[in-house]
C-alpha cells in the first residue's frame, strides 16, 4: 500500500515525510526525519521518554500516529535551545546534575517546560505529580525536581 | 497489518458510514491511548482505524438545559482545566485526574475510557454515579443510553457495529449535591484501580440524603451501580450507622476475581473502606454546594 504523505510543522519549520499508518509519531521523528532527540522508552505510554508537544498539548509521541501529525504543530527537544543558548531548564539540569544516563531527559524537559509554561511557580508537590509519568531509573528524581525548581526561579526573574 | 488504513472523518455521518461499511475489522480511535497500545502489541489487527476526534460534536464542554454536555473525545486535560464543569462535578474530575500521566491525559477521553470497557476504568464509576447519559450515533440514527448500559464485560460494549459514543450529558444539579471518586492502588499515581468507588449524593435543606448513586469499579466484569448501597444512605444524615450499612452493602455487591492486583477477599474488604471514605467526601461537597 502507498505510504501516507504527511506535512507538519516541527519546531516552527515545515517538514514533509512518508510513513506507514502503523508508524507512530515517535517512529516518524526518529526514523523518517532523523530527529533522534526524542527517545523511545516503553513504547506504550508509561514512561514519558518520548514526550513532545502536539498543537500545544503534552503527549507521548509513541501514542500518536504519524498520520495524525498532518497539518499539526509539533515541538520536540530539538527546538528547546536557541542556537547555542540553552533553555533555563536545560541549563539547570546540567548545573544541578538533573540527569545521569540521559535517556529520560528530553521527555522530562518537554514535560517540565509544559508545566512552567502554565504554572511559573509550582510547588514541589505539583512538580512531582506533573512528572509522575516520567520514569527515571538513575536519579531517584530528587535532582530532577531541584533542577525544575531552580529553572522556574530563574525564569521568574526573567 | 501492512494494509492498515487510517481515516479521520469530519462528520458523524462519514464516520458511521466508514465503520458500518468496512468489510474487515474496523476500530474506532479517539486519543489512541488504549487502541495504539493494542495495535502495536499485535493484540488487535484492524484493517481500518477511524479517528473520530476531529468531529465537532465529540469535542468540547458546553452548558445545556441547566446541565453539561461533554464531547466523548474531549481530552482529559481540557476537562480538568474547565473550571465551571469541575466545580459542578468534582467527583467526575476525581476520576478524570486519575487517568494516566499528564501526557496520557492530553489524549485520553471519557468516551475512550468507557468504550475500552475495562472493569477498572477510573472515569466510569464517576460518570455512572453522576447519572450521565451517553449520546450514541450509528447507522440507525441517534439514541440516548444510560452510561451503565454501555460497557458490559471486559473489552465488550453494547454498541452495535458502526455506533460511536458522541457525548455525555450530565444532568442539572439540585442544591446540596456532591460527588466523589476514590480508588485503591498500591501507589498513588500511574496505576490501575484494585477497587474504585464513585458516589453522588443530594441532601435536602435539613441535611437528609434525598438521592444517592453508588458505583463500584474493578470488583466485577463491569462497573456496578449498586442500588442496595444507595438505599443505605437515602433518608439518613449519612451518619455512622448509615456509613456502616453502606460499607456492608458495598462489600456484599462485589463479585471480584483474584488477579495480580488483589485477591477477592482484599477487594471485598477494600470496597467497604473506600465506600465509606468516598461517601464522606461526597457528603462534605454536598454540604458546601
Amino acid at each position: 500500500m502507498a505510504k501516507n504523505h504527511i506535512t507538519t510543522t516541527i519546531n516552527g519549520d515545515e517538514y514533509e515525510f512518508l510513513c506507514d499508518t502503523e508508524q507512530t509519531l515517535l517512529d516518524c521523528l526518529r526514523d523518517e526525519l532523523f530527529m533522534t532527540g526524542t527517545k523511545e522508552g516503553c513504547a506504550s505510554g508509561d514512561c514519558g521518554a518520548c514526550n513532545v508537544m502536539l498543537d500545544g498539548q503534552l503527549v507521548c509521541s509513541c501514542l500518536v500516529l504519524g498520520v495524525e501529525a498532518d497539518g499539526k504543530s509539533v515541538e520536540t527537544i530539538e527546538g528547546m535551545a536557541h542556537g547555542d543558548k540553552l533553555h533555563p531548564l536545560q541549563q539547570k539540569f546540567l548545573e544541578l546534575n538533573g540527569l545521569q544516563c540521559g535517556i529520560c531527559t528530553p521527555g522530562i524537559l518537554i514535560a517540565a517546560k509544559a508545566l512552567l509554561d502554565r504554572n511559573p511557580d509550582p510547588t514541589e508537590t505539583e512538580i512531582r505529580y506533573w512528572l509522575a509519568g516520567n520514569l527515571c531509573r538513575c536519579t531517584g528524581y530528587d535532582k530532577v525536581v531541584r533542577s525544575v525548581q531552580a529553572a522556574a526561579e530563574e525564569m521568574r526573574k526573567g | 497489518m501492512d494494509d492498515l488504513r487510517y481515516e479521520a472523518p469530519g462528520t458523524l455521518e462519514a464516520a458511521v458510514a466508514l465503520l458500518a461499511g468496512e468489510k474487515g475489522e474496523a476500530r474506532v480511535m479517539a486519543g489512541g491511548t488504549d487502541v495504539l497500545v493494542l495495535l502495536h502489541g499485535d493484540i488487535i489487527e484492524p484493517d481500518l482505524l477511524v479517528d473520530i476526534k476531529n468531529i465537532p460534536e465529540l469535542n468540547g464542554i458546553t452548558q445545556e438545559n441547566g446541565g453539561w454536555r461533554v464531547g466523548a473525545a474531549t481530552n482529559c486535560m481540557d476537562i480538568v482545566d474547565h473550571q465551571e464543569f469541575s466545580a459542578a462535578w468534582p467527583g467526575v474530575i476525581d476520576g478524570v485526574k486519575l487517568i494516566g500521566s499528564i501526557q496520557v491525559k492530553g489524549r485520553a477521553s471519557i468516551g475512550g475510557n468507557l468504550a475500552n470497557a475495562s472493569p477498572g476504568a477510573d472515569t466510569v464509576p464517576a460518570i455512572m454515579a453522576a447519572g450521565a447519559t451517553a449520546t450514541v450515533f450509528g447507522p440507525k440514527g441517534q439514541r440516548e443510553v444510560p452510561v451503565e448500559d454501555i460497557a458490559i464485560a471486559p473489552g465488550k460494549t453494547s454498541l452495535a457495529k458502526g455506533e460511536i459514543i458522541v457525548s455525555f450529558f450530565f444532568p442539572p444539579r439540585p442544591p446540596h449535591s456532591g460527588g466523589a471518586y476514590l480508588r485503591f492502588t498500591p501507589r498513588t499515581e500511574m496505576d490501575i484501580a484494585v477497587v474504585g468507588v464513585g458516589i453522588d449524593l443530594t441532601l435536602d435543606d435539613g441535611g437528609t440524603c434525598q438521592a444517592a448513586r453508588v458505583v463500584l469499579g474493578a470488583v466485577a466484569a463491569r462497573a456496578l451501580l449498586v442500588d442496595e448501597a444507595a438505599a443505605t444512605l437515602i433518608g439518613t444524615a449519612v451518619d455512622d450507622d448509615a456509613l456502616a450499612n453502606l460499607a456492608a452493602a458495598a462489600s456484599a455487591a462485589c463479585r471480584p476475581i483474584d488477579d495480580k492486583r488483589g485477591t477477592k477477599e482484599f477487594r471485598v474488604k477494600v470496597a467497604a473502606v473506600l465506600a465509606r471514605r468516598t461517601a464522606l467526601i461526597a457528603l462534605q461537597r454536598a454540604k458546601q454546594s
